[in-house]
């Protein structure tokens, strides 16, 4: 299931609402917004996204883990708009049978999200202004591994 | 057809989503942003350089050789950045 939205999530509720046969197996991502990057403070960020394209990019990547994985059941959260350092921004779960489907279907999960969803980040960096967060090679680098693992 | 921009690309631009008909000799998306850079500073701006710009047609992620028909809805927004 997928779920883009401004309000906050209860993480213990999502992963106590997983629902399945036979699972032997929940992993969770969280992802925070961090206080500071390196040297600079950040106040706050603003996501913004493409309403339509962020849901239908989101219900591709849940099909293509559900594809490779055999989970049981699969959540994916990510919120939008302003939010301040602690606040919570995406929210994955999958649940399988066993543990690696389950930790591996997590990884990918947030992996692709992470470079296939449009969302942007805006941040708050004081008397720097606001400045918009630029794509890591990193990412693109963590997405392009699980390419290269298709079974 | 229906065009939109995201992030920066929209504060530079000006506006964030516009319509018109598809122009006669606009058969691309590299034709439409040529086309779009005509159109005033703004958008020479926000599509100057191309490496830092993703272009999606009817929500699907696309290249500059994608074909365009109207009606098509297009969008062009920097590499994305949730998670």
């Amino acid at each position: 299931m997928i779920r883009v939205q401004r309000e906050d999530f209860d993480v213990g509720a999502e992963m106590a609402a997983m629902s399945g046969n036979n699972i032997g197996a929940l992993a969770s991502f969280t992802g925070l917004v961090r206080g500071s990057d390196g040297d600079a403070d950040i106040g706050a960020m603003t996501l913004e996204h493409y309403p339509g394209m962020t849901e239908k990019k989101l219900a591709e990547i849940e099909a293509e883990a559900r594809e490779r994985w055999p989970l049981e059941d699969c959540l994916v959260i990510h919120r939008y708009g302003r939010l301040e350092p602690g606040e919570r921004i995406v929210l994955v779960i999958t649940a399988s049978s066993h543990r690696q489907a389950a930790l591996e279907s997590c990884a990918f999960l947030i992996d692709w999200l992470k470079t296939s969803a449009p969302f942007w980040k805006l941040e708050e960096r004081g008397a720097d202004g606001e400045e918009w967060v630029e794509a890591r090679s990193s990412d693109d680098q963590a997405a392009e591994k699980w390419a290269a693992t298709k079974k | 057809m229906k065009l939109l921009y995201f992030a920066w690309l929209k504060q530079k631009i000006g506006t964030g989503e516009e319509d018109f008909p598809l122009p006669a000799d606009v058969a691309t998306v590299g034709a439409l942003v040529d086309w779009l850079k005509t159109r005033g500073p703004g958008y020479g701006e926000a599509l100057g350089d191309l490496s830092v710009v993703r272009f999606a047609v009817n929500q699907d992620f696309a290249g500059l050789d994608h074909p365009l028909a109207d009606g098509d809805e297009v969008a062009f927004f920097p590499p994305v950045t949730g998670g």
